[in-house]
């Protein structure tokens, strides 16, 4: 537990600068406060670290080797350098070691939230010199034929970023390490397919994967289709949690969405309604004009003009016979506040009643 | 909810009951698996053995509709040992001393009889949160969707109140409301009791300042609810608008509801699909949906957010807000002659007291929970932190009442029915979205293994499902989740509308209808022909 104000500011010198710090703050934690821009792959601030990447590393002074930053907690007085030549090249050996491994490197972004942080830091570090070549580890569930999870572990680099968001974000415990070394693989129990084990499809495991190993199919449909990825901050239209999402869009599209690691309500998390079950958008049942019944007894298209006349006609007419009690109005829990507001606000000024209920009753 | 959502990583204890959360508010329940990692204990009363039963350290199988009875027994056992907190009771509570008078009957025994759950875990549960320095309480609508919905909700309040455990960190009264904006709805006065802002329509002053702002007087009387007007459709009422309701598969009895809404003289409906309500209507019209509109919704913890606009609607589709304000227009009213969805905001915000210090441009970032009195309020994260809002916190005589209907020799079984993880509703949205069907391709009543070999049923078979208000074919799940002698049953699906036997009774207070209590009859049949 980290104690709400210290004694005394402690501080600790990063980077020749002298910095103050919380009891029991990483390394890493003061240096991002200080936008230190130190690379890792197999952290993920909502999780525990982990310390397995061994990307993060930095000089700690009367320290024999460079110690990984998100694990070590700073004391008062540590003398700190995050990207030294040496550390700098360490973490390029690293990083031309972890892309030896890899099947490919430039992942459609499309795959997933983070899926890019692989590509990125290779780029920066210009790992891309081929100096390794030898064993490739991950071995790809392309059997799982589930709709929404890729499991492509072929680009697998064993960060295990998916096992402890299942365990530790969500709970649920549904995968695994299996084996060691290069024959390291994530796994079900008992080695069987997403649907059969505890996964939920809440596809927390494919945001948080770096390397687009796991990764979103549906998304994935949109990849060729034309068009920039724009995204749009909302809330997830299904319960009452109220979930912060960012739309993603290709032009006309909703084509994925990716949880919000800002939202207040969610911090990152969503479930499988509000990760993959948003194309009923775009479905073609959706009501694309107004219908009014017609003479035979048959709903018909109709104009906008036609069909407010005999909506607002049919209101008039009950409100002439039998009195301003025998209009209702029910506003949804589904619509924007702005429809629930002007329905109470149609009905009491329409008919000068409290006429009107929302579908909270059932 | 009393408490925000970040308050449930936060509680010693958690009392849940009621609440299916990790299917139905699956990540507002990974904060509870957080708190639990941290070493909180986990009470749940449920007649299921759901997911949070299997995570509990205590699990309370009540028999459905006996939450009273429970609570009751809970509430006796925390005033025997005197683990009320005399504090809190002294400074913020009135009526206390009927009220401890009143629970000396009900002991952990009495209890039992009714509900079913051992005497000896009552009292393990009342010790666990009476003793807790920090103990929250989860609902959802096992408690609310009973004819003493508000009886259930009071004797959670009566607990709270008894234990101090309301207006601090990690504590509180927490319902987890089931719709994105049911909560938004309830705030933008979209009920017969209360204009915008939960200002009561019954108080003079309030009815001056409405025909104030309204320009017409509106009526001192509170209106009646929904389900008393679908009772008089037909009578004295002749006319419905409804938005963004399924009635017919959502509401209970099914068959009274499309008689109902079958003998209005007209009946308008705004949806984004041809629902089956909305194949009732005379008018239909297209709204936008979600990632097509601008707009505001509140969530469970009272946060006020901004929906945005992504992507253009289909074809003539238009926001609900346009909608609702040209036809009122077209009856010739005014106040209508709104161009944005903004300006819509900014009235409510301006009628409304727990929205006058917001805007549409201050809640950009998501960062307010109502009540926000003035502009320079920050919000109020958690309610009741200094008094409540009428004063004092007020302890309810409650008994206990039987459900509406009990079981019989012609309807022997519970059937108690609720939500699935991976679909939402009566799936008019996820029965559209590709993929859901994978996991979740059609209903099962959910049967105790015994029951199934007893009554004669096969797992994977077909069973006819009876209550007095009708029968629906529905293929046999065998499950240890269902308890002996209860089944369960999703109302998601319309080709197995369990809605058509619901509808026994109603809280009379809310009149929310008792949809988690109905006596069924269960009866082993052979698989239905295509086509019927």
């Amino acid at each position: 537990m980290k104690s709400p104000l210290p004694k005394e500011t402690e501080t600790i010198t990063l980077d020749g600068e002298e910095v103050a710090f919380t009891e029991g703050e990483t390394i890493y934690e003061i240096s991002e406060r200080h936008r230190k821009e130190i690379p890792t792959l197999c952290y993920d601030p909502r999780l525990e670290a982990f310390g397995g990447c061994r990307l993060c590393v930095v000089e700690v002074e009367g320290s024999r080797n460079p110690v990984a930053s998100c694990t070590t907690k700073a004391t008062s007085g540590m003398v700190v350098r995050t990207a030294t030549d040496e550390i700098e090249k360490y973490r390029k050996t690293l990083l031309e070691m972890v892309t030896s491994e890899n099947r490919e490197l430039d992942v459609d972004s499309l795959r997933g939230y983070a899926s890019q942080e692989l590509t990125t830091l290779v780029n920066r570090y210009e790992a891309r010199t081929g100096r390794f070549i030898g064993a490739q580890s991950g071995t790809s569930n392309s059997d799982d034929k589930n709709p929404f999870i890729l499991r492509d572990y072929d680009l697998c680099i064993s960060c295990y970023r998916c096992v402890r968001v299942c365990a530790e974000q969500e709970g649920d415990y549904a995968i695994s390490v299996m084996n060691r070394g290069f024959h390291t693989q994530i796994t079900t129990e008992f080695n069987g397919e997403l649907r059969d084990s505890a996964c939920t499809f809440c596809g927390q495991c494919v945001q948080t994967c770096p390397t687009g190993a796991l990764a979103d199919k549906k998304a994935m449909r949109a990849v060729d289709r034309p068009g920039e990825i724009e995204k749009t901050r909302t809330i997830c239209p299904y319960c009452g949690v109220g979930c912060s999402i960012d739309l993603l869009t290709k032009e006309d599209r909703i084509v994925g969405i990716h949880p919000a690691m800002d939202g207040p309500a969610n911090e990152g998390a969503l479930c499988v309604k509000g990760q993959f079950a948003f194309d009923f958008v775009h479905h073609p049942d959706r009501l694309t004009t107004p219908l009014v019944r017609g003479e035979d007894g048959e709903l018909h298209e109709a104009s906008w003009d036609e069909a407010l006349d005999r909506a607002a006609e049919g209101f008039r007419r009950a409100n002439k016979k039998h009195g301003r009690h025998s209009v209702y109005g029910v506003a949804s829990g589904r619509a924007p506040s702005e429809a629930a507001y002007l329905m109470q606000k149609f009905i009491r000024v329409g008919f000068g009643t409290n006429y009107i209920d929302n579908c909270s009753r059932a | 909810m009393s408490n925000p959502l970040a308050d449930m990583e936060k509680p010693d204890v958690i009392f849940c009951i009621g609440t299916n959360m990790t299917e139905c508010h699956p990540v507002a329940a990974t904060r509870l698996k957080k708190a639990i990692a941290g070493g909180a204990k986990l009470i749940v009363a449920d007649p299921r053995r759901i997911g949070l039963a299997e995570m509990s350290d205590l699990y309370l199988p009540l028999r459905v509709g006996s939450d009273v009875a429970l609570l009751l027994g809970m509430a006796h056992v925390i005033a025997r040992e005197g683990m009320i907190d005399h504090d809190f009771i002294e400074n913020r509570t009135t009526d206390s001393d009927g009220f401890l008078e009143h629970l000396v009957e009900f002991t952990p025994a009495w209890a039992e009889e009714i509900s079913g759950v051992p005497a000896k875990d009552i009292e393990t549960a009342a010790k666990w949160y009476g003793e807790s320095g920090k103990g929250a309480i989860y609902y959802t609508l096992g408690i609310t969707e009973h004819i003493c919905g508000v009886d259930n909700v009071q004797s959670l309040c009566n607990l709270a109140l008894m234990t101090g455990n309301i207006g601090r960190e990690g504590t509180g009264i927490n319902p987890m409301r089931g719709q994105n904006n049911i909560q938004g709805a309830g705030d933008s006065g979209a009920l017969p009791n209360n204009y915008p802002g939960f200002q009561s329509v019954m108080d003079p002053a309030n009815q001056e300042k409405f025909k104030e702002l309204y320009g017409r007087e509106i009526d001192l009387d509170k209106g009646i609810t929904k389900v008393t007007a679908l009772d008089l459709c037909g009578n004295e009422i002749r006319a419905m608008l409804i938005d963004g309701e399924n009635t017919l598969l959502s509401d209970p009895d099914r068959a009274h509801c499309e008689h109902a809404l079958k003998s209005l003289d007209h009946l308008v409906v705004i949806d984004i699909f041809p629902t089956d309500t909305a194949e009732l209507a005379d008018v239909v019209l297209p709204a936008t949906a979600f990632g097509e509109t601008d707009g505001v919704c509140s969530n469970t913890e009272r946060r006020v957010q901004r929906l945005r606009a992504a992507v253009p609607p289909p074809g003539q589709a238009q926001p609900d807000w346009w909608i609702i304000c040209q036809l009122a227009q077209r009856l010739g009213l005014t106040g209508f002659d709104f161009e944005e969805p903004k300006a819509v905001f900014n009235e409510l915000c301006s009628v409304s007291p727990i929205y006058a210090g917001l805007d549409w441009e201050r809640i950009e970032n998501s960062e307010y929970q109502w009540p926000v009195p003035h502009k320079d309020h920050p919000g109020t994260p958690r309610l009741h932190e200094e008094e409540f809002v009428n004063g004092r916190g007020i302890f309810s005589i409650v008994r206990y009442r039987d459900p509406a209907e009990t079981i019989s020799d012609d309807f022997p079984v519970w059937l108690t029915t609720g939500r699935r993880l991976q679909s939402y509703h009566t799936r008019t949205q996820t029965g559209r979205a590709q993929g859901i069907d994978y996991l979740l391709s059609e209903e099962a009543l959910e049967v105790n293994p015994t029951d199934v070999e007893g009554w004669g049923l096969r797992d994977g078979g077909w069973c006819e499902l009876s209550s007095v208000r009708g029968s629906v074919k529905v293929k046999v799940k065998s499950t240890n989740r269902s308890p002996r002698g209860t089944v369960f049953a999703s109302f998601s699906f319309s080709d197995v509308p369990v809605n058509i036997l619901t509808g026994s009774g109603y809280d009379p207070i809310t009149e929310t209808a008792e949809l988690k209590v109905c006596p069924v009859r269960v009866e082993p049949i052979d698989a239905p022909q295509p086509g019927i």
